[in-house]
């Protein structure tokens, strides 16, 4: 199996993520999800928020929660570059939780229109979070 | 001749210096790390988006794009990035003297029609171009303490909306950039227009597909890289900052260590004569003593 993986970096502002070799990406496409196996064709694309699942070499699954960046895919180099991206281990579901509960409050008192939709994408990243990390 | 009390309170005046600049020096260092350690995390991420955009700018017409739009320089912005703090060497007055010169030699007609604006990034370049005739378009300070990527994200929404609306037609930055803990180099990068990839990188592309369209993905890509661009230069002029002053610390300590050990020389000295010279009273009193009895 080992000659059918391919390098995966998924780097972050803050910190690289995730570095190594997988035999299976999956990222949240704006245009819908997507696969990302050995040999794939060069492609560029942009992932909204949503999961992006990983199988390693070993053959393991892992979860990460991203909301939104590009994903740079070129002979067997795969480069997810998230604006944010938590191991479904790290995320912090009490955090997670309260930030869905602020989100749906806000968009409750509905106030500023800049305000609901910023709002709602808080919403769906908490709520995305909270899918992930069950996944753990 | 100063006295042995003088000398003995000069050298407690300096050894607690030594000890405030060798804390100073300690905490400068654990902040270095931590900063260090930022702005290497975030180069590889700068890196790979520049590269993904000089990329597409080869395949789609970049002059829809009003980012890259080259147009005459009839005004320009600088931004020019200090520290909030002093004590960190020549950190300060190198970025602050260079683009004092910058200004001179590239745009000393438009400064002098009162075309060049300057945005303050730190406290210490604010108060030395707030002083002097500059115009400044306003100012970030007390920022690092506790940097935030927000105040990359305004700092380059401001930009990039001057540049838009046509009030700077170019923007130009000028900082420190962390090269090594002993060494930070004062550079100058143009912010807006993007510049344009060179026809050598042109060749090297590969064909991708794309997902949304190519436009669409510039489109995103511009502002993000834009965020981006001035975030990791607040990163690295805040790990050369730290390394500038853990630096200024350490020579500081070593001069102060120095100072005492020549203060202790003369010191000791000082004693000695006086112990002679009492010594020599006492001699020479009994011996009065003895030649009157």
């Amino acid at each position: 199996m080992s000659t059918k993986n391919f390098t995966l970096d998924v780097v972050t502002p803050t910190k690289t993520i995730f570095s190594g070799e997988v035999q299976s990406f999956t990222a949240p496409g704006t245009m819908g999800s997507f696969q990302v196996l050995h040999n794939h064709a060069p492609l560029l694309s942009t992932i909204g928020i949503g999961e992006v699942k990983v199988i390693d070499s070993g053959g393991k699954q892992k979860f990460f929660a991203t909301s939104g960046g590009f994903v740079e895919v070129n002979n067997n180099k795969v480069i997810l570059l998230a604006e944010t991206a938590e191991s479904a281990e790290e995320i912090n579901k009490q955090r997670a939780e309260e930030a869905k509960k602020r989100a749906e409050e806000r968009l409750q008192t509905k106030k500023e229109v800049i305000n609901q939709e910023r709002a709602r994408a808080a919403l769906m990243r908490a709520i995305n979070r909270l899918k992930v990390s069950a996944k753990n | 001749m100063p006295t042995l009390r003088d000398i003995r309170q000069r050298i407690g005046g300096v050894k607690s210096t030594e000890k405030i600049t060798k804390a100073m020096k300690m905490v400068a260092a654990a902040k270095m790390r931590r900063a260090q350690e930022n702005i290497l995390q975030a180069r590889p991420y700068a890196q790979k988006m520049s590269a993904i955009l000089h990329h597409l700018a080869t395949k789609v017409d970049v002059s829809q794009y009003p980012h890259f739009a080259q147009r005459e320089v009839r005004s320009v912005a600088i931004v020019i990035i200090t520290a909030d703090r002093g004590l960190c060497g020549a950190f300060n007055s190198n970025v602050i003297k260079a683009a004092a010169n910058h200004i001179k030699t590239n745009y000393s007609s438009l400064y002098e029609q009162g075309k060049v604006s300057v945005i303050c990034v730190g406290k210490k370049g604010y108060e030395y171009f707030s002083k002097r005739e500059y115009d400044i378009f306003s100012q970030h300070v007390g920022i690092f303490n506790s940097l935030q990527f927000s105040v990359a994200k305004t700092a380059a929404q401001e930009l990039i909306e001057g540049f838009l609306t046509e009030k700077f037609d170019k923007v130009e930055i000028i900082f420190n950039e962390f090269k090594s803990a002993a060494q930070q180099k004062v550079v100058v990068e143009q912010f807006l227009p993007i510049v344009p990839p060179t026809e050598t990188q042109k060749h090297s592309s590969v064909d991708y597909i794309y997902e949304p369209s190519s436009a669409e993905i510039v489109s995103a890509l511009i502002p993000r890289h834009l965020n981006f661009q001035i975030w990791r230069m607040l990163l690295d002029s805040n790990a050369a900052e730290q390394s500038a002053r853990m630096m200024a610390m350490e020579n500081a300590s070593s001069n102060a260590k120095e100072l005492i050990r020549t203060l202790q020389l003369s010191y000791n000295k000082a004693r000695q004569a006086s112990i002679t010279k009492e010594l020599l009273e006492i001699v020479g009193g009994a011996e009065a003593l003895k030649q009157a009895s």
